[in-house]
């Protein structure tokens, strides 16, 4: 038993994998919280799609990955914000007409340029054998900043995910909270891109939060939960993903979605035994 | 002394279309006022004015003497309409009111315990104390009202902006929320509210402004509800009714009324 624990760990690519599936399963699981709090789940699927675009720019004017690309995110965030607070567009729209547009910017140029198709399938799908030490170290240090930023400013963030127009009212500079929120978002979702892929990033942005809310009506305990299902998911998950043979984003969203079908049965059983409790007081 | 809230002159608009024009208003300390209006009045657009979320087209807005530019009027306390909050928000009473600290509270996430002293005051002041782990979702209407009173006193304010306190709250419990208010003010709050009860308003208000774009009359209640000042704020005819000393106002019914809204006696049915 424990040498099938042990045993991925004498490669390299399984440590460094597994080490970067839990710090990003945790970090989107923390940022998630906000997401699924202010109804914006989609954004995460459509800025993880812009980044695409901008990883794909990055690469052919050759700018380093990391900068490039979180940039082009940002860029992307900050659009998203400002075309819904200046304009009568929903959010919904806006991060559909921006977010698909950069990544239209991605596909045209592949298609332009075929030679390095292959490398974008593991920006696609995520691909843990893809995982460098170096990756490691920037992922971790993006986690750290963003858990700072977060501690920081987490009164300001919980006034504003809760009502923002009034947070401004109390002082709050909200547009400032917005802005860096979004810079905090594509930081998040380029320190995922490798080992989630652009196309399972926001199930892992989204399912951890929303199972959290099923289980506490605490914003506090909601933000604890979250990050533990995110960080366990991406443990187990980076197992299941070296026994069974899977890609690493499927495994670990998989294993998040099961979680989430646990939540909802516990949730339903709970409401139910407290409506029986009601009810036999009446 | 300079007044407490003064607009000068002030016009604004959403698009090319004025929704306030040329409003001149003074609020003293320790005022208790309501504006009434129809809906689309510029109610809810003044109040935003006075609270700095919004910048006047043109004029100008002073708080204590000083001009409020575009800047979130720090001496306010505000309670939003109940119906634009998300009641499903994993949040407790406590956190709630301590959000009403956030111009003054630590960097720290956790309140700290002069903060957690304070807010206990409130709540107990409040008599809501017992509600402080609460979900918010499972208060009452008076008491949700109560929650969010509080976190406008636990932001020590010098002027308490109530945006309809009454709306959505049955008759018992909007007596309830202005006796309160009526109580906060005699301990020296100044309060500005919007309200389109003018039954309440005409009771417990001892200052009436009536806005339809412009400001049409204010003064006190027996001054204000009088039937050609709310016939031209309301644009339609309106009934004031004195007895014993109150004062009750009514929209005159149109004689065709009743006989849209009757239905036709169903054949063979008919008593």
């Amino acid at each position: 038993m424990a040498n099938i624990f042990l045993q991925p760990f004498q490669f390299e690519f399984f440590r460094n994998g597994i080490l970067v599936a839990v710090i990003v399963g945790g970090l989107c699981g923390l940022i998630g919280v906000y997401i699924v709090l202010r109804g914006m789940s989609y954004i995460g699927h459509g800025l993880s799609h812009a980044i695409f675009g901008g990883a794909v720019v990055s690469f052919i004017m050759s700018w380093n990955f990391y900068l490039g690309a979180g940039l082009w995110g940002f860029v992307a965030a900050v659009l998203i914000n400002q075309t819904v607070r200046r304009t009568k567009i929903n959010a919904d729209a806006a991060i559909g007409v921006i977010t698909t547009a950069s990544f239209a910017v991605g596909v045209a140029l592949i298609s332009r340029y075929r030679r390095f198709t292959q490398s974008f399938d593991a920006a696609l799908f995520g691909n843990i054998l893809g995982v460098t030490t170096q990756d490691l170290w920037v992922v971790s240090a993006v986690a750290a900043l963003i858990a700072v930023a977060i501690f920081l400013i987490y009164k300001q963030l919980l006034f504003v995910t809760f009502d923002s127009e009034v947070a401004r009212v109390y002082g709050v500079k909200t547009e400032w909270v917005d802005t860096f929120f979004a810079l905090i978002l594509a930081s998040a979702l380029i320190a995922s891109m490798q080992i989630l892929g652009v196309t399972l990033i926001a199930a892992a942005l989204v399912i951890p939060a929303i199972s959290a809310r099923l289980l506490t009506d605490s914003f506090n305990r909601m933000v604890i939960l979250s990050t533990l299902c995110g960080a366990s998911t991406g443990f187990v998950g980076m197992y299941l993903s070296f026994y069974i043979d899977i890609a690493s984003g499927a495994s670990i969203v998989l294993l998040q979605a099961s979680g989430f079908g646990l939540a909802l049965i516990f949730s339903s059983l709970r409401k139910r035994a407290s409506q029986r409790i009601v009810h036999t007081h009446l | 002394m300079h007044p407490l809230i003064e607009l000068r002159q002030v016009s604004f608009g959403y698009g090319a279309e004025l929704a306030l024009e040329n409003i001149n208003l003074h609020l003293h300390p320790g005022q208790f006022a309501a504006l009434v209006g129809p809906s689309g009045a510029g109610k809810t657009s003044l109040l935003k004015l006075v609270l700095g979320g919004l910048q006047p087209n043109q004029g100008e807005v002073y708080i204590h003497g000083q001009l409020l530019d575009g800047q979130p009027n720090p001496h306010v306390g505000y309670v939003p309409q109940l119906e634009t909050i998300d009641w499903n928000f994993p949040v407790t009473v406590e956190q709630v009111v301590l959000m009403g600290r956030i111009r003054r509270s630590t960097i720290w996430p956790w309140p700290s315990a002069t903060e957690k002293r304070q807010v206990r005051a409130i709540l107990e002041k409040l008599e809501i104390n017992h509600l402080a782990q609460r979900h918010i979702r499972d208060l009452s209407g008076g008491q949700r009202q109560r929650v969010f009173l509080a976190r406008a006193l636990t932001a020590e304010p010098d002027l308490l902006v109530l945006d309809e306190p009454t709306t959505g709250v049955d008759m018992r419990t909007a007596e309830n929320v202005l006796h309160l208010l009526a109580d906060l003010n005699r301990q020296g709050m100044t309060v500005l509210m919007t309200i389109h009860d003018l039954n309440a308003a005409a009771a417990h208000a001892p200052w009436i402004i009536c806005l339809n774009r412009r400001i049409i009359a204010q003064g006190r209640p027996e001054q204000i509800f009088v039937e050609e000042i709310l016939n031209e704020t309301y644009r339609g005819d309106m009934l004031v009714i004195r007895q014993d000393g109150m004062l009750f106002v009514q929209q005159r019914p149109h004689s065709h009324t009743y006989h849209a809204v009757v239905p036709d006696p169903v054949p063979g049915h008919e008593e």
